[in-house]
């Protein structure tokens, strides 16, 4: 495994990396511009968000919609629980991330940039505030901080678009696409913190990147961030985070609007985004979560459904009922057993949810419960009560 | 023209408009509360909601288009849009012109709701709570002093429903669902400065 | 070419009224919590009169009538 890029240099647990220290160890800021959105094109960055969407294409599309006067929001809310990567980034390459966001300012005629921070991740807040005061004058006048809700919606780009312009970090009916129309009507540009770490090296070397950083979650001996070279296999990754710590009945790939896998074909899976896309999975955010055999498949289901239907932001009928009934429906057969009323309702209630909402927050949650429907079928077919010891 | 037609018009045309008023408010608190069964669908409600309320602008031009004419109220046309500009009954009289003009105010920007948008519908919608009561008074302090019975009967009956109506809106709760979850939900959210 | 439109809801304003449903059940029908299903595609000629009432008469304005952009391929 060749070097890492993002996490070069002083150890990331030494904390927030002075600005003389970075650019003695990379250069200065290269320039923005058209010229960098064609090299993003070219490199075939995708976003590091959960989405995956090509960079270069998302910077034409602003840039083409800006009339001098875009915005660049740095999404660093990290709402999914598991992953620790944005602030961890954050914590100690505030630097990567503030190059990034300007060449991105520069590169979609952007005149203000955002950098929101989620509002607990306190050294991820101390750090970029630091590094903010060591840029220039210019820099520091068109950069602001806001503090994001630990809410898992709160980091979809329209929330985030809301919460900037409004205040309330609750997602908004698109279209207007926030490319089009986002903070002030203005065209908006949303960016994973990480994605911007990755454009900061990129516009350097004028060559891709070959890493990404993950988030090994769950049973496992050392769960943390790992960066990690693209098409690494998740069991070698998996060994980078001190190997299972007990036997593991499935890993849940992308975090929890991802998929679930057998041991048996998760070990061999490329951490990349086009290989995993071919297998109809996604890397989404990065995390990968070992679920012990000691656990209950069905019961860990259930509770991660109660979760997700709670982080509704209860604006559209559909998501808000929908996924609690869900939730509720799986709960039951955690707890007094299967019953096949419950598994046709899971199956009748996952049609009427999706597609249903404003925002995607209801699809990911019905495309999570499909893959464990999958998955786990045996375990939803059979499941004896399994009577919840705590609340 | 004969004196007493015209003025037992505009006595006739002010009871039903009252009437029609008043079942225009009971209908929209049905709407709100979503009231509904297999024989009575909401479009029902919404459809006589509106009609009703056009039909009570025919009803109430007539009123006061008779009442102008009428010599015997020495009334001018400037009455019917100015409040408080008549000899006749000044204050009483008033409350019904100011009653009149917010009703055209509902009216006209329902008619035009896709132009300006639900939330300036909604904000000029909420006037019918001053309309109404205008209009009960009016007709309770410009009627004729030989109160008739039949007048005090329907008044009395229009009063009683739109109150019971009003009354149990605003004792229930929101009828929205979803009201409840969306408003704690923002209130977590929220990050604006308090002013 | 006539133009053509379709129905699109909006899901945050939608508050589960119905009245859509009832009054263009053949294109609109209410989930298990009473919001509205609307089946994708273009209205037909003759529905159009009922859409748009459908649109007119939501007491939230949460439907709305589009064009439908369609796409022509290419002549080579």
């Amino acid at each position: 495994m060749s070097a890492p890029q993002l996490l070069a240099g002083p150890d990331p647990s030494r904390g927030s990396e002075r600005r003389s220290e970075h650019v003695a160890r990379l250069g200065p800021l290269p320039k923005g511009g058209h010229a960098l959105i064609e090299l993003l094109v070219r490199t075939g960055l995708t976003g590091r968000g959960g989405a995956g969407f090509p960079v270069g294409l998302k910077w034409r599309a602003v840039a083409a919609a800006s009339h001098g006067s875009a915005v660049v929001i740095a999404n660093g809310a990290e709402g999914e629980p598991h992953s620790r990567k944005d602030r961890l980034l954050m914590a100690s390459r505030p630097h990567l991330i503030l190059d990034g966001a300007m060449l991105a300012a520069a590169s979609v005629h952007a005149k203000q940039v955002v950098l929101c921070i989620g509002e607990e991740h306190h050294a991820a807040l101390r750090s970029m505030s630091g590094a903010l005061a060591e840029r220039s004058e210019h820099e520091r006048r068109m950069v602001r901080i806001v503090a994001a809700p630990p809410r898992y919606v709160a980091g979809e780009s329209s929330a985030t678009v809301h919460l900037v312009d409004a205040g309330i970090a609750t997602p908004t009916t698109t279209p207007p696409s926030p490319r089009d129309r986002g903070v002030g009507g203005a065209a908006t540009l949303v960016q994973n913190v990480e994605t911007l770490a990755h454009v900061a090296i990129i516009a350097r070397t004028g060559m891709a990147t070959d890493t990404v950083l993950i988030t090994v979650a769950g049973g496992v001996r050392t769960p943390g961030v790992l960066e990690v070279n693209v098409g690494t296999p998740l069991g070698d990754a998996v060994q980078l985070a001190g190997g299972a710590s007990e036997p593991v009945r499935a890993v849940l790939v992308g975090g929890y609007f991802g998929q679930w896998v057998e041991p048996s074909s998760a070990w061999s899976l490329p951490l990349d985004t086009q290989a995993l896309r071919a297998r109809g999975l996604s890397l989404g955010c990065g995390v990968i979560g070992l679920v012990p055999a000691s656990r209950c498949a069905v019961c860990e289901v259930a509770g991660i459904m109660r979760y997700l239907a709670s982080e509704s932001s209860a604006q559209c009928g559909p998501c808000f009922f929908g996924l609690r009934a869900l939730a509720d429906a799986c709960t039951r057969i955690a707890e007094r057993g299967t019953d096949p009323g419950d598994l046709q309702r899971l199956q009748r209630w996952s049609a009427e949810v999706h597609g249903r909402g404003a925002c995607k927050h209801p699809d990911g949650v019905v495309m999570f419960l499909q893959s464990a429907m999958k998955t786990f079928g045996d375990d939803f077919a059979h499941h004896p009560p399994h009577l919840r010891r705590s609340a | 023209m004969n004196n007493t037609l015209l003025w037992y018009t505009t006595r006739g045309a002010g009871a039903v408009s009252l009437v029609l008023l008043s079942a225009v408010v009971v209908l929209g608190i049905l709407s709100v509360l979503r009231i509904q069964s297999t024989t009575w669908p909401r479009f029902l409600t919404a459809g006589l909601h509106r009609n009703l309320a056009l039909m009570t602008l025919v009803f109430l031009t007539l009123h006061i288009v008779t009442a102008v004419v009428d010599p015997f109220t020495h009334l001018g046309w400037l009455a019917a849009v100015l409040p408080f500009s008549s000899y006749y009954r000044t204050f009483w009289l008033g409350l019904g012109t100011i009653a009149f003009e917010l009703m055209l105010a509902i009216v006209l920007t329902s008619l035009v709701r896709g132009l300006i948008g639900q939330a300036a519908w909604r904000m000029v919608h909420w006037l019918t709570y001053a309309a109404w009561p205008f209009a009960v008074l009016h007709g309770i302090g410009t009627g004729s002093d030989a109160g008739s019975a039949w007048l005090f009967t329907l008044q009395a009956l229009c009063v009683i429903a739109v109150v019971v109506a009003v009354g149990y809106r605003f004792l229930t709760g929101s009828h929205d669902p979803l009201a409840d979850a969306r408003s704690s939900f923002q209130d977590a959210v929220d990050r604006r400065e308090p002013r | 070419m006539t133009k053509q439109y379709e129905l699109a809801v909006d899901r945050i304003k939608c508050d589960g009224r119905g009245l859509c449903a009832e009054i263009l059940p053949e294109r609109i029908r209410l989930d298990s919590w009473g919001y509205p299903i609307v089946t994708p595609g273009p209205i037909p000629g003759h529905l159009l009169g009922l859409a748009q009432r459908a649109v007119d008469d939501c007491p939230v304005l949460a439907i709305a009538l589009r064009r439908v952009e369609i796409k022509r391929q290419r002549e080579r």
